[in-house]
Parts: structure tokens; sequence; C-alpha cells
């Protein structure tokens, strides 16, 4: 017993090189040198998710079960490996809107509701005090081997032992004062704890080592290596099953649920969301801690089954415990030394665990449990101008002593029922309650604050029913009778064979059934009916929380308040002297030089609300700001207004990049235009210069022979007759060019009047080529016709396709020459009715085939210009088209050219 | 001796017309149907003066012009540019490349007589 003195200086001292870590690190933090701004001590601090029960517990679960402790480890490292974003979306928001806890976090996304969140504490606080009595239980129990060693048996626990003689109690003191010491030596607004956290990193790396070390001194100290511990465990016939079978005992059903148990714990066991969600310093640290936190994980495993093996091979049928093999193999050995390391280690896992877990649960309780019902019940937010920051550290205090005498309670009603890792279970099956009130919260807007209230409680009805109430009774504090035949003798209604669900382990059983409530009343409640604004609002704000760039909560609110009410407030809450540095600082920031000056605006009630926040909890927050500040109250419809004014505002500038990439499109569409204007304009002085043209050369020959005559008086009389025959033919070509230019003119710009009815083609051709037959007598030429019987009728303007049929023979007549030959031809084909005026002219060269139907563009060659305008064929060719044919010239140069036009049947007119 | 005188011109009526007023002036008339045509006979004829015409088929006026500029033996042949383009830059056009006179059709025929017989007279 001489041992004593010793071994409780040496935990003293090593409370005390924590407690100085701590203080040195909040000093740091103070003079903005934070030790723990840093990835690895991030990636550390969450190694707190590696308590007593991994570090005594793992090799008890592999004696029972061989590897099947792995999955309460696979769990976290899937979770970090694929649900990373998870803890990212929940980190951002957490910050967005100064998330002090879990219980505050699911309060605050369900809109800042003060039941939702005092239910999500006592969910935490019930759930959690098991896991904090396993840490007592493991402390005193290895205290107790290390006193009586060299026995090496775990004490049982004399139950009739009061409690003032157990040193579990006194245990249970000491880390409360120390926790005290840790977490509540002042107030902080963004309730983070660097010293604790700092703290909580050295311990991992102490237990680490502590464990590492026991592994090591197992395997290559008291065997030769893993391969011999392995090769020896085979050659027994109990431990072959441990050592070889990936799921010795266990089903695959075990597994998965112990994967997923562990997996929603890492997540949601307040202990873990404050590690690594609210005393998260930079979101970036996650990167390291994706791989950092799994390899830790993994480190503090691979001597898990040696150990295991080695002790069960070594103490065969000495009845100790597989939970003490870490500690009783050194003390077996005589290994002192080792033996203390160990006993470090595992107060390391111990202090970790109670020290973070009790302070997230005091704040829960303190923010979340006991200011709303003190708000309430004393009206304290009107209590005058009295600093309350004191107040909320005692409730802390408070909160932290009363949980861990819970948990001493627990230990000695239900403790020695279980091994360590049993106990875990039932608090990891009871946080895994809020997996989908936060998982819903965090990716569903339609949750609603009853509907997370509805899931929570039936979730954790139906785990108190299937495990805590059994973990009671098994423990004798309840019949046994509840557990083999059900309450009041119904079978259906054993809570661990719930309406006759057999075949699972109690934990899977326990998680199927309280998962299934928990969801099908969240969805079902849920959509009852559509979110309030406030939940509309809050749910955008962590449903988009890796979106928003910046909080919107500011636009949430619309009201009257007082600068100066508001800082009291705050002062109350956070003490005088930080609530004026804080609206100093906001009133610097805003450019004011007076905070007594400040507009009491949304941003302002917003900024004290959130300074409130940090200290008391979201919606306790709310609670108070809402007694100096006279809200008006947003509708639904506003919330969503404002809330769609960020997702506005981003649709907006995607708006605006598609208006400026269309109004770069309309400009190059405009200057495409403007280049076609500028043509046309172009073409139109062409045109013009043409005409101009046109108009001046038989206006020349008009005035120089009508001078001629007169200036002259002797001409000879024939002479003085085929002079005034040119002028009189120059006038008609005149008269015909005005009129072309006109009629073109009118045609191109769709002004052109159209006639159109049935007509009869054979007849129109006929007609034409009698019309022209004094023209081709004159010319000596030959016009003969080759018509059929009879040709179906079309729909045409008849004068215009005369005009045509006129143009085409005219011109033939001219170009063909004396005594040529010019065939008409009219014809029924597939596209319609077809046109040819062929003649045995000299033809006309490929070059000149298409520029014919431009204007002005006459065919070359020939000798009497006068009778033609140029512009004859271009207005033939757009009569045709018109009418959706098409015209065009086929020849070959010296044989002739025939011009065709083909119309089709159903051709209608404008 | 008389002067010879070349018209060029693809217009049959217009070079009637010319064609009576220049031989009622006294000179020897050659015409030429186009360009290239103006071209040749210009330089197997040697003519005192041309009236040349701008657009005609095969070779446009300007070009004829050009051509009978560039030829060194040609240096004696006065040019009279007659055209129905009668912008601006048509003129500059004409002159720059060699034209001694340019005259916009429709003309007076006194004024053409008047400046036939100055550049002959030159």
């Amino acid at each position: 017993m001489t041992l004593a003195p010793l071994l409780a200086v040496v935990a003293l001292l090593y409370l005390g090189l924590l407690f100085a870590v701590a203080w040195w690190a909040d000093r740091r933090a103070d003079q903005q040198r934070s030790v723990i701004a840093n990835p690895t001590v991030y990636a550390l601090s969450m190694a707190v998710y590696c308590t007593t029960w991994t570090f005594y517990g793992s090799v008890g679960r592999a004696a029972g079960s061989g590897v099947g402790f792995l999955p309460i480890y696979l769990g976290p490292t899937l979770v970090m490996a694929l649900g990373w974003f998870l803890l990212l979306k929940m980190i951002r928001s957490a910050k967005a809107n100064r998330i002090t806890s879990i219980a505050d976090f699911i309060a605050s996304r369900y809109g800042k509701s003060q039941l939702l969140g005092g239910l999500a504490t006592v969910i935490a606080v019930v759930g959690v005090v098991p896991y904090i009595s396993l840490q007592l239980k493991a402390v005193s129990g290895s205290l107790g081997i290390l006193l009586q060693q060299p026995a090496a048996l775990l004490p049982r626990h004399d139950a009739a032992q009061p409690f003032f003689a157990d040193s579990t109690f006194y245990i249970a003191l000491i880390l409360a004062a120390f926790t005290v010491l840790f977490g509540t030596r002042h107030l902080d607004a963004t309730e983070r704890h660097e010293g604790m956290v700092a703290a909580v990193a050295l311990e991992s790396v102490v237990k680490l080592v502590a464990f590492s070390a026991a592994g090591l001194f197992v395997t290559y100290g008291l065997y030769d290596g893993f391969g011999d511990i392995f090769q020896r465990a085979q050659a027994v016939e109990r431990l072959r099953v441990l050592a070889g079978s990936l799921a010795a005992g266990q089903g695959y059903a075990t597994w998965f649920s112990l994967t997923l148990l562990a997996a929603l714990a890492m997540l949601f066991l307040p202990r873990q969301f404050q590690v690594a969600v609210v005393e998260n310093v930079n979101e970036s640290h996650l990167k390291r801690a994706i791989w950092l936190f799994p390899l830790y994980l993994l480190l503090i495993n691979v001597f898990v089954l040696p150990i295991t093996l080695g002790g069960l091979l070594r103490f065969s049928g000495q009845g100790v415990d597989a939970d003490t093999f870490v500690l009783t193999l050194p003390v077996a050995a005589h290994q002192d030394a080792l033996a203390l390391l160990v006993f470090i280690g595992g107060l390391s896992a111990a202090t970790g665990m109670v020290i973070v877990e009790t302070i997230a649960l005091s704040t829960m309780v303190c923010n979340d449990l006991v200011m709303p019902l003190l708000l309430r019940w004393t009206g304290l937010a009107q209590g005058g101008a009295r600093d309350l920051s004191g107040l909320l550290l005692a409730i802390r205090r408070g909160a932290i002593l009363a949980i861990l005498l819970l948990g001493y309670l627990y230990f000695r009603l239900a403790g020695e029922a279980y091994a360590l890792v049993g106990i875990g279970l039932i608090s990891f099956a009871a946080v895994a309650q809020f997996a989908p009130a936060m998982i819903g919260g965090l990716y569903w807007r339609g949750g609603t604050r009853d509907g997370a209230l509805a899931g929570l409680s039936a979730g954790f009805l139906v785990w108190g029913y299937t495990l805590l109430l059994p973990s009671f009774a098994k423990s004798g504090w309840l019949p046994a009778s509840f557990l083999t035949d059900g309450p009041f003798a119904l079978g259906l209604l054993r809570p661990q064979q719930l309406f006759g669900l057999t075949g699972l382990d109690e934990i899977s059983h326990s998680l199927f059934w309280s998962l299934c409530a928990n969801l099908g009343a969240y969805v079902v409640v849920s959509l009852r009916r559509p979110p309030t604004a406030v939940e509309a609002g809050q749910a955008r704000l962590f449903v988009d929380a890796l979106k928003l760039s910046r909080p919107v909560g500011v636009a949430l609110w619309r009201g009257r308040a007082d600068s100066g009410e508001l800082q009291t407030l705050v002062g109350r809450f956070l003490g005088p002297e930080r609530a004026r540095a804080a609206f100093a600082g906001y009133a610097r920031r805003h450019g004011v030089a007076d905070p007594a000056t400040l507009e009491a605006d949304a941003d302002l009630v917003h900024f004290a609300e959130s300074q409130l926040a940090g200290a008391i909890g979201s919606a306790s927050a709310r609670a108070v700001v809402a007694s100096v500040a006279q809200e008006e109250p947003l509708s639904p419809a506003e919330v969503m207004e404002i809330l769609d004014e960020a997702s506005q505002l981003r649709r907006y500038s995607r708006e605006l990049e598609r208006k400026s990439q269309q109004l770069e499109a309309a400009t190059h569409q405009l200057t495409a235009a403007n280049a076609r204007l500028q043509e046309l304009d172009r073409l139109k002085d062409d045109f013009m210069s043409s005409v101009t043209h046109e108009l001046r050369t038989p206006l020349t020959s008009i005035r120089a022979l009508s001078e001629i005559l007169r200036d002259d008086p002797d001409i000879p009389p024939p002479e003085r007759q085929r002079f005034h025959t040119i002028i009189v033919g120059e006038t008609e070509r005149l008269t015909r060019l005005v009129n072309q230019t006109l009629d073109l003119a009118k045609i191109e710009s769709g002004n052109a009047e159209w006639h159109t009815t049935e007509i009869d083609l054979k007849q129109l051709v006929a007609q034409s080529a009698e019309a022209t037959g004094q023209l081709f007598r004159d010319k000596e030429v030959a016009l003969s016709l080759e018509l059929p019987e009879r040709v179906p009728p079309l729909l045409a303007d008849r004068d215009r396709l005369i005009q045509v049929m006129l143009n085409l023979l005219s011109n033939a007549a001219k170009f063909v020459g004396r005594g040529g030959k010019v065939t008409v031809r009219l014809a029924e084909t597939p596209e319609g009715l077809r046109v040819d005026v062929a003649d045995n002219g000299k033809g006309i060269a490929p070059e000149e085939q298409q520029l014919i139907f431009e204007r002005f563009r006459q065919g070359g060659g020939m000798t009497d210009k006068p009778a033609g305008t140029g512009l004859g064929l271009p207005i033939s060719r757009h009569i045709i088209e018109h009418f959706g044919g098409r015209l065009w010239v086929e020849s070959v140069p010296g044989a002739g050219a025939t011009f065709s036009f083909v119309l089709p049947r159903a051709a209608v007119g404008q | 001796m008389s002067k010879t005188l070349l018209i060029a011109d693809d217009e049959p009526n217009i070079v009637i017309s010319v064609e009576y007023l220049m031989k009622r002036e006294g000179f020897e008339v050659l015409v030429a149907g186009d360009g290239e045509e103006a071209l040749a006979k210009i330089r197997q004829h040697r003519p005192d003066i041309v009236l040349l015409d701008v657009m005609m088929p095969k070779m446009n006026g300007f070009d004829v012009c050009q051509e009978v500029r560039a030829d060194p033996t040609l240096s004696g042949v006065r040019i009279l540019m007659l055209t129905a383009k009668g912008r601006d830059t048509e003129v500059a056009k004409g002159l720059a490349l060699g034209a001694d006179v340019y005259m916009t059709k429709p003309f007076s025929t006194r004024e053409l007589v008047e400046k036939v017989r100055q550049l002959v007279g030159q």
C-alpha cells in the first residue's frame, strides 16, 4: 500500500502538467499566437475519441470477439474518408451561427427552439452519463490493480461500501475540479477552449505512446514478435477463432450496425462535436485530419490483438478480466515503470474524455436547459444591470459537478453489469439519435421543429427502453423478468426482442428500432406542415452553409432597438468590460467613433445576438435579445424573399454574365448588320450609279442628235429621218428603263402588287408567242412552239408571267441573230410545269451565265443594244421565284442557249 | 491633210451622232466598238485625237488611256474621255491617267466640238 501515495503524486503531477499546458495555450491564445491553430493539433484533439474504452476496452472486446473491436474504428475512418464534407458543412454552419454545442446546433437549425435545445441536452446528458461512468470505472479499476499487485485481479466492486469510502467517488470529484479549472476559468464569447484543446492533443500523444509501449513490450518482450504470438494462439483451440476468423461469433449485421454506430458517434458525440466543430480554428485543418485521425486510430489498434492473445495465453484460466490486460501484463511481468506509464496513458484517455465531454455537456446544460428556464421563470433578461457572467460560470461549474456525480451514480447502479465496450455502445446508440435531425437539418429544408422534436423523442424513448432499462435490469435495479418476459409479461414488448425481432445483438436491435422510430417520426411530422418563417430562414443558413458567402441572418431581423440597451444586455452575460470592447470594435469596423451613437439596426442586433449566442446559446440569445428589441415579425413570404436575395444575387450574377454574353452576341450581330447595311448602301450607290449611267446613255444620243437636227438645217432628208427614228427609239428605251427600274425596286422591296388568279400556262405561252410574232418576223427568226394537249392550271399573276415570257422571247429574238431558230416548249415535270425557250445562237460563255441575271449586266456582243435595259432577266427571275419556281439558263457556247423556268403546280402567290 | 479622229464607244447611236458631228468638222473618222479594238486602231492609225468612252466591253476606257500613255510612240495622241459616269472620282481618275479632257454624257454638241478643236489646235 506504500504505492498509493506515489501513484497519487504521479497522477496529480500529470494532471498538473496538463493544466500547465492548458494555461500556456490560453496565454498564447490571448497573445494571438495560438498553438492550436495547427492541423496536427486539430487531428490529435479529435483522437479524444479514443477513451479508456479504447485503451482498456478494445482488448476486452477482442478477447470476446476477435477483430470485433474494429468496427468502432472503421466507422470514424469511413466518416473521415467518405463523409468529411458532412463535417465541413457542420463546421461552416456552426461558425456562421456561432454554435456552442450540438444541442445548440439542433435548436438553432430548427428555428432557435429552446424546447428542442433542452430535449437534445437531456438526451446528450442521459446518453453520455454511462460513458462518463465508464471512465470512472476504468480509472478506479486501473488504480486498484496497481495498488493490489501482484495479485493482478480487477477488484470486485463492493456495493455495500458507502460512497465516501469509495475511491471512485473521489476520482469523480477530482476530475470535476480539474474540469472546472480547465473549462470554466472564464466565459468565452466564442465558446472556445484553446487550453483544453492543447491539453487534449497532448493526452492523445501520451495515450498512444503508453499503449504502444505496452504493445511492444508484450509483442517483443514477452513473446517473439507478431508471428510468434499468432502461432502460439493457433495452437490453442479457443484462441484460434479469435486470431483467425474475421467475424468470429458475430454476424455481418452486427458489423454493419457497429460501424454505422461508430460513424454516427464520431460525428455526434458531444465531445467530438466540441473538438471537431466548435473548437475548429480553420476549416482547412480538416484536410490533415482526414488522414491523420484515421492513421491514429490504426496505430492505436495495431497492438490490440497481440496484447489480447498474449493476455489470454498468459492468464489462461486465472479469471483475469481481459479489459485489464494492458495493465496486468506489465504488472505481472514486474515492469513497474511500464505499468505506471500505462496507468498514465489510461488516465490520459479518461481525463481527456471526461474534460471535453463534461465541458460540452455543461455548456449545453447551461445554455439550453438552465438559461431558458431561468429566463422564463425569473425574468432574468429584464433584471436590470446585474452582471450575469458570474452566474453563467457558476451554472456551468455546477453542471460539471452534477454530470460527474451522475456518472458516479450510474457507475454504482449499473457499472458492474457491463464490460467497458458495452457501456460505450449504449452511449453511442444514444447520440446516434441526433443523426436524423442533424443530417436531415443539413440537407433537407423541409425539416421542422416539430419533426425534430418528434424524431428525437421517439428515438430517445426507444433507446431508453431497449438499452438503458435493460442495463438497469441486468444490474438488478429492475426485476430480471422485465428482460425475459417483457413488461406486464407482454412478450412482444420484451425490450431486447421488441415486436419479436430476434437474431440481433442488443445494440443492433436497439439501433434498428430507435433509428426507425426517430427517422420515421422526424420525416412524417415534418411533412405535416410547411416550415414556418423562422424555420425556413434557419434551414437556409444550414442547408446552404457551403453556398452562402456571408451570413444572411442580419437580413432576417426587422424592428427597433437601442444600442445602449443592447450593450448593457451583452455586458450582463459577458461582463461589461468585454461588452464594451466588443461594441467598440463593432463601431470601429463600421466607421463610428462612439459606440453610443451606433444606429441600432438589424446589423447591430444581429451582432449583439451572436455575441450572446457564443455565451448562452442561440436559442437563449434570441430570447434575451427579444426582451430589449421590439422585433416586427416577418411573414414566411418575407423571409423567403430575403433569403432568396442571396440566391438571387447569384442568379443575378449568372444572369448578368448571360446578358453580357448576349450583349456581346448582339454587338456581333449589330456589327454584321451594320456591315451588311454598308454593303447594301454601297450596292444602292452602285445601283444608283448604274441607273444614272443607263439613263445618261440614251439621253446622250437624244441630246446629241436633237442638237444636230436643230443646228444644221441642211441635213439630207434620209439622214434626218434616220436621226428622228433613233431619237424616238432612245426615248422608248428611256421610258422602259424608268419603268423597269421602278418595277424591280417594287418587287425587291416587297411592295409590288400581285394579282394571283388561276391561269392556263399553255394558253399564256401561246399568247406571248403571238405577241412577239412581229418581232421574230422582223428579225427573220423562226419561232416554233411545242405545247402539250393540255396542262393543269396554275395559281399565279397572269400579267407577270406574260412579262417573263415576253422578256425571254425578245431576248432570244435579239441574241439569236438573223436566220436563227427559237423553240418554245411546255412540259409537265415532277417539279411542276416547265417552259424552255431555246435558241440556236452563239450561246453564252459559262462565266457569263450567272452574271446575266444581275442588274445592268447584259450579254456581250450584240449590236442593237438600245433594245435592252439590263433589267429584264433580274425582274423575270424575281417573278418566277415569287411563285416558288426557278429560272435558269443552260448553254453550250456556239450551240445556242436555253432559258428555262419551272413553276410548281401548287404555286400560290402572296 | 485632214486630221484623224477615233470614236471608241459601244453605243451605236452615240457613235452615229458623234461620227456625223466630227465628219462635219472635217475629221477622218475611225470607229471602235470596244476597248481592245480601240487600242488596236490607235496603235495602227495613230489618230490625232480619240473620243474615248469609259464603259466598254473587253477593256474599259481607263485601261485604254493608260496603255496609250504608257506608249511613248503614242505621245501625240490627244484623248478626250466621254463618259456617263459623272462622279468626281471618275473625272479625277480619268485626268490622272492622262486624259486631256474629260466630258460627261450627255454632252452639248457645241461644247464637244469646241473641246476637240482646242485639243487639235494645240
